[in-house]
């Protein structure tokens, strides 16, 4: 798979069959991007899951922490990355330990051989993204600060919340 | 309807595998601007309001923080402005845009962003002479220090570089002189420091040349010239490619430290490769206020719709009534990079295969004075100091925009006494032909 280039159709697909994000790597700190992203998430109906051993047992914006993806008690749609390259290796192989069929690493994060083993174990995996902003780009949202979401649609949008609702062509200048 | 099993059903928007590739055309009239979510209005609305609800105090405390998207208040963002962002952000293949009051505000929202006080950049000496002086004079105040250099020769930036350099700008068609810089060799040279080359592209348009696709890192504009296109409102524009490393070194603070103002937070390591655009507006656009205003905005987005068509009539009668006047023989030369006799002709095709603009500078034989009688001869085209206009425009530098200069400066910056500038506008071309004809028998 092309890690370098992700079609909209399959974000898109990605972030409206998706109910249930185990966040690794979530910050208790309302300044840190990790924050940012389950905040914003949880806003937009997601469930957010902090995985941090430092706040194992502790409530991270009103969700329990756990010290890793083996102790969450619920099913898991998509793993969530927020720690860097090289880390990203083992908790790859204990998100398809769980069984987690969407592992997403964040901006900055890339590891091809742990995306290389998911893909074996039929997960997808999406790398160097953050889901709070494709879901921001996707539902013109991102469009409010003048980012090029790549997005133009001839059909009035709706106020975003929730699953993807947001229909159009994705596009870049030839 | 019928399909032959080769024939995949068609899919509906949205669910198609891979990108649709879009013309210049095409998102000139649609990036950003789809119908309005609450009434379907097709044309972008002007959302006249300073202000914007909060849902709740958990809402407003998310915006404050930019910890969601949103609006707060006219000064960062509204509505109106935010379609133009993104339609030049989408033009200029970038990845987000900054747009405010005029280019003057744009280069402050640029510097502010990448310089402290005491840092330094180099600049080409070859730019509209407003920008000389802000960074000659204002921007020193602020203890930020500019190298003018020739721009013909790139070499000449890497010879000014010093370790307090941030930055490298220059025009990459100059007003006014028909100047063109070799702006390719020049990103590599600001790339080997470690440091962002910033071209402004007002006079070529991203129609004309796109600098993101030659190296450069920010593009910068005047809105009010030929984007906006019909001289009737003043605006600017910082755009960002997304692919400059902001923390490949310690030269700029701003982006890939914490901010102090924004308690903590790192803009770079949180908004990745909009870093720059989301601290120039939440920074730059919050605490030095040039925003842009919503009716502008709506009057340049309806001028960038037919960025594309404009752009080729103004290439063409410019190469129309260069070609008379370089026959004329009360003119002594004529420097317009679409003229074989150009020493810039070469660069122009590589840089701007679908020509080089619409304003150049011609030198009369008669001097200063001739300069005088001719400006005053016109009836067609007006004298008067703007350019990107539809209608064609007509100055002498040396006996208004740079009358406070020695006559050594003016020379310098290719305005001497004999000087004429011409915005070649949107009339036909014969119209405009036969009116600086007859100016000239005034000369």
């Amino acid at each position: 798979m092309d890690h370098d280039h992700y079609s909209d159709a399959l974000l898109r697909k990605i972030l409206n069959d998706t109910k249930t994000i185990a966040m690794v790597g979530a910050s208790a700190n309302w300044n840190r991007p990790s924050f940012f992203a389950m905040k914003y998430l949880q806003s937009k109906g997601y469930r957010v899951i902090p995985v941090n051993p430092r706040e194992a047992g502790t409530k991270i914006l009103g969700e329990t922490a756990y010290a890793n993806l083996k102790d969450i008690p619920d099913k898991v749609d998509m793993v969530d990355i927020f720690r860097n390259s090289k880390a990203a290796g083992p908790i790859t192989d204990e998100a398809i330990e769980i069984g987690a069929p969407v592992i997403w690493m964040q901006l900055g994060v890339r590891n091809e051989d742990a995306a290389k083993r998911a893909e074996e174990a039929g997960a997808t995996v999406i790398m160097n993204r953050c889901p709070k902003i494709e879901y921001g780009r996707l539902n013109a949202e991102l469009s409010w600060s003048g980012i090029n979401s790549g997005v133009i649609s001839s059909k009035r949008t709706r106020k975003a919340s929730g699953p993807m609702r947001r229909g159009g062509f994705s596009s870049r200048r030839h | 309807m019928s399909s032959t099993p080769e024939q995949p059903d068609e899919q509906p928007p949205g669910d198609d595998d891979d990108f649709e590739v879009y013309g210049f055309e095409t998102l000139a009239i649609h990036a950003g601007a789809a119908p309005d979510p609450t009434t379907g209005a097709r044309t972008t609305p002007i959302y006249a309001t300073a202000s914007y609800v909060f849902d709740d105090v958990d809402h407003a405390a998310s915006l404050y923080n930019l910890q969601t998207f949103g609006f707060i208040y006219s000064r960062l963002t509204n509505p109106t402005v935010s379609v133009l962002e993104e339609r030049l952000a989408a033009l200029e293949n970038g990845r987000g845009a900054v747009a405010c009051g005029s280019g003057h505000a744009a280069q402050l929202l640029a510097f502010s962003t990448l310089l402290q006080a005491g840092d330094e950049f180099v600049a080409a000496r070859n730019l509209y002479g407003g920008s000389i002086n802000q960074f000659s004079y204002v921007f020193k105040n602020f203890g930020w220090n500019c190298h003018f250099v020739d721009p013909t020769d790139p070499e000449n930036f890497r010879k000014a570089l010093t370790p307090k350099c941030k930055a490298i700008f220059c025009e990459n068609l100059a007003n006014p002189g028909g100047i063109i810089v070799d702006i390719e060799k020049v990103a590599e040279i600001a790339h080997e420091a470690g440091i962002p080359l910033i071209v402004d592209n007002t006079i070529a348009t991203p129609y004309l040349c796109n600098p993101f696709d030659w190296g450069a890192d920010l593009i910068t504009h005047s809105l009010t010239k030929y984007l906006c296109g019909h001289g009737n409102s003043l605006g600017g524009a910082v755009i960002e490619s997304g692919k400059f490393d902001w923390a490949q070194n310690d030269k700029f603070p701003a982006l890939s430290q914490p901010t102090e103002s924004y308690h903590g937070m790192t803009f770079y390591e949180t908004f990745g490769d909009f870093g720059f655009t989301m601290h120039a507006r939440a920074v730059g656009l919050r605490d030095l206020g040039p925003t842009l205003s919503p009716f502008n905005a709506f009057l340049i987005i309806t001028g960038i719709e037919t960025l594309g068509l404009r752009m080729e009539r103004h290439v063409q009668n410019a190469q129309a009534v260069a070609e008379f006047l370089e026959k004329h023989p009360k003119v002594d030369w004529v420097s317009y990079a679409g003229l074989k006799s150009s020493e810039f002709y070469d660069l122009a095709q590589k840089y701007m295969p679908k020509g080089p603009g619409g304003l150049f500078t011609i030198g009369l034989k008669g001097g200063y004075d001739a300069g005088v009688r001719m400006v005053e001869a016109c009836e067609l085209c007006s004298h008067l100091a703007n350019v990107g206009d539809t209608r064609t425009l007509i100055l002498h530098p040396a006996s208004t925009t740079h009358r406070q200069l020695t006559e050594e400066q003016q020379r310098a910056s290719g305005s001497g006494p004999e000087v004429i500038r011409l915005s070649i506008g949107l009339e036909t071309a014969s119209d405009i032909i036969r009116d600086l004809d007859q100016a000239l028998s005034a000369a």
